[in-house]
């Protein structure tokens, strides 16, 4: 298959990290905060999604650009009694 | 439930990605090989995810953290010994047959290795069995949407009325599923599968800790919680000293070998995803990666139930109000509602009856609680809206991948098996890719169907479930003696899993749990034995099955005629060469990464003995 899942998860992750991030940075000390006992998740959360996002997204791209081997399908190992075998 | 644009931005964008994922892997789809089998061609590490996730549907989440609130840690026992022995025994030892076989599903496998019967056997009751599970799947989504009033400020900004939500989810959800199968095959609904992994894990790790921030860490919980709460082995030598109702046997019996190998060595559903990597190496790693994850789990979908029996409960943020407003009884549910948060336990609310709107009790008089909204009392209660969004999508994700794998096993085993089988045999390769979406669509309305079905009919559900339990306890048995012993025989397997299905009935109609009425719960026929919860009766109906099954198939294979030996190369352990290992590196060697994995199992048991 040659769309490497990391590259479009990556992509999400990585907006939506962002989405969180800006978010809980512009509401920083709002009374929103006093659900998750007074942690800014939306900022920490949306960071950490962000750096796992980015680093998905650079592994994805990176390894789509090397070559793939090609699948070997069914059995490699010899059989015997004459069925298939390398 | 009030949702914010932030958190329907979020859930848009999911939507977005998984509708795009399925575009981007349109032009791949070539042949029917491409189709149903993602080409056997993805990563060990992507296969072995959809392989955990395609277990993790949303009734599995939202089950186990029910079963969390209820019983405790001892939920576990259904990641631990109820599922890693048996993902490493299939990873070791089964996957060289499925994989090495080309067989291209698993009733397919039984044709190779037995005969034409037990694969129609096989085949049947399993489309059938997946076509219910979407529909109850895609059914439960639909009431949960409705219970927490996702829609609702929508509809009503929209002036479109309230009771359409239910209808809205159900097609919404279809639509969406429909659209990426029928785009993307099998890659895109393990690429979906994936991805609502890592949403899961997002969207839950948060929860988790704030959650044990809030209640004092593992300590707190364990202060607060009786101490049956947080010991999974505590009372296991006596089902009544325990609270899952079962002894030490029953479960290692019932749950960790007969039930769990019954699930993860041979249900097509978690198979086909390690069936679609790219070697034989890949697909037998595939099982050994998901158990890494799985053993983890419980911290991310049983922990939140614990922590939302020990949450202090604040009147106000009991935001889940049962029925649909505008029926008659809402005045009268608002009154009940008001002292029913003191009657629920922590974030658990008691369960009212949607008819009446009375909290409902058992024969005791105690307050049934609703344990099924442990974990969207927990999303709502500690996550402020942005993260809420996030934690609503994992929990839609779960809901979509749930149904879209039993998707995938429907059109594969639909198209390769009942249509190419015996149907229409010797058509082309684009005609079958034609079929498979052809399929994708029926499946998809008969699963919508199912879904109608459930909300008509709730005992027809339940009775469902119980026939599909009975037809899969036997089964393990079946794959055991057919891989491990060359001497079994088609009509041997044929004849021991319809007579293992009959001993199941038999003994479900014979037994009863403790405190329960006759009927869909057992005993219908007369109650010769009582057991002290359901969970143990399911779990000695499926030791009985298996047994039944692994003797009469015993007995009949040496009454038949064996098959040559010469056939069964590549399908039974004996007469196959054993896979190298030796070319790997250490580390990587199935072996090696199994007997790491008991130690880790054995280890976590320890800990929370």
């Amino acid at each position: 298959m040659n769309l490497d899942l990391r590259v479009p998860m990556g992509m999400l992750f990585t907006i939506v990290g962002g989405i969180l991030s800006v978010f809980g940075f512009f509401t920083r000390g709002s009374e929103i905060y006093e659900r998750s006992t007074g942690i800014n998740i939306n900022l920490i959360w949306g960071i950490v999604m962000l750096v796992f996002g980015i680093t998905m997204y650079t592994l994805g791209r990176r390894a789509d650009k090397r070559p793939r081997s090609q699948p070997a399908e069914g059995t490699t190992r010899p059989l015997g009694h004459g069925q298939g075998g390398p | 439930m009030h949702l914010t644009l932030i958190d329907w931005l979020i859930m848009l964008l999911y939507f977005v990605f998984v509708l795009g994922i399925g575009f981007a892997l349109k032009r791949f789809m070539k042949t029917s090989k491409d189709f149903f089998q993602a080409g056997r061609a993805l990563p060990a590490w992507i296969c072995g995810l959809a392989f955990i996730s395609a277990n993790l549907g949303a009734q599995e989440v939202i089950g186990m953290g029910a079963s969390g609130a209820k019983y405790g840690i001892a939920t576990s026992h259904f990641y631990w010994i109820g599922a890693i022995p048996a993902m490493i025994f299939v990873g070791v030892f089964m996957m060289p047959f499925y994989y090495g076989s080309k067989a291209r599903s698993v009733p397919e496998f039984l044709r190779l290795r037995f005969d034409e019967k037990t694969r129609a056997y096989n085949a049947c009751s399993f489309a059938v069995m997946t076509v219910f599970s979407s529909g109850i799947s895609m059914y439960a989504m639909a009431r949960l949407i409705q219970t927490l009033h996702v829609f609702d400020s929508l509809f009503i900004h929209l002036n479109m009325p309230v009771g359409w939500i239910f209808h809205f989810a159900i097609i919404i959800s279809a639509l969406i599923v429909l659209g990426y199968i029928f785009l993307g095959g099998l890659t895109s609904a393990i690429y979906n599968e994936v991805l609502q992994f890592f949403l899961i894990v997002a969207g839950f790790l948060p929860l988790v800790w704030i959650g044990l921030r809030n209640v004092g860490g593992w300590n707190g919980l364990k202060a607060t919680l009786p101490s049956a709460y947080t010991h999974s082995w505590q009372g296991m030598t006596n089902p009544h000293t325990n609270p899952l109702g079962v002894e030490w046997f029953g479960l290692a019996m019932g749950l960790a070998f007969v039930l769990s190998f019954g699930y993860w060595c041979t249900d097509f559903l978690v198979i086909q995803t390690a069936m679609a990597s790219d070697s034989e190496e890949s697909a037998r790693r595939v099982p050994l990666i998901a158990a890494v994850p799985k053993m983890f789990f419980p911290f991310l979908v049983i922990l939140p139930g614990l922590i939302a029996i020990a949450t202090p409960a604040i009147t106000q943020h009991a935001m889940v109000h049962a029925p649909v407003v505008g029926t008659s009884a809402s005045a009268l549910v608002t009154a009940d509602l008001n002292n029913s948060a003191t009657m629920g336990r922590g974030l658990i609310p008691p369960k009212v009856n949607p008819v009446t709107g009375r909290v409902m009790t058992d024969d005791n008089g105690n307050v049934v609680l609703d344990y099924d909204l442990a974990i969207p009392n927990m999303l709502l209660f500690y996550f402020p809206t942005g993260i809420l969004g996030l934690g609503l999508t994992a929990l839609l994700a779960s809901f979509m991948s749930g149904m879209a794998g039993n998707v995938t096993a429907f059109n594969t085993v639909w198209t390769y098996d009942l249509y190419q089988g015996y149907i229409h045999k010797n058509a082309s390769d684009s005609h079958y890719l034609r079929m498979g979406r052809i399929a994708t669509v029926g499946g998809i309305m008969l699963s919508i169907g199912a879904a109608y079905l459930a909300t008509s009919f709730n005992n027809i559900m339940d009775t469902l479930q119980l026939v599909f339990s009975f037809v899969n306890a036997p089964l393990f048995a079946t794959f055991l003696l057919g891989m491990f012993w060359k001497r079994t025989t088609g009509h041997g397997a044929f004849t021991g899993l319809v007579s293992g299905t009959l001993a199941a009935i038999l003994h479900h109609g014979l037994t009863l749990p403790a405190g329960s009425q006759t009927g869909i719960h057992g005993g219908w026929i007369a109650v010769l034995h009582s057991y002290p919860s359901q969970m143990a009766q399911n779990f000695w109906t499926a030791i009985w099955a298996f047994w039944v099954n692994f003797f009469v198939t015993v007995i009949i294979s040496l009454m038949t005629k064996p098959r040559p030996e010469l056939e069964l190369v590549g399908l039974v352990y004996s007469l196959t060469p054993k896979p190298v290992e030796h070319h790997m590196a250490w580390y990587t060697r199935p072996k090696v990464i199994a007997v790491g994995l008991i130690a880790m199992l054995v280890t976590l048991n320890l800990i929370f003995r």
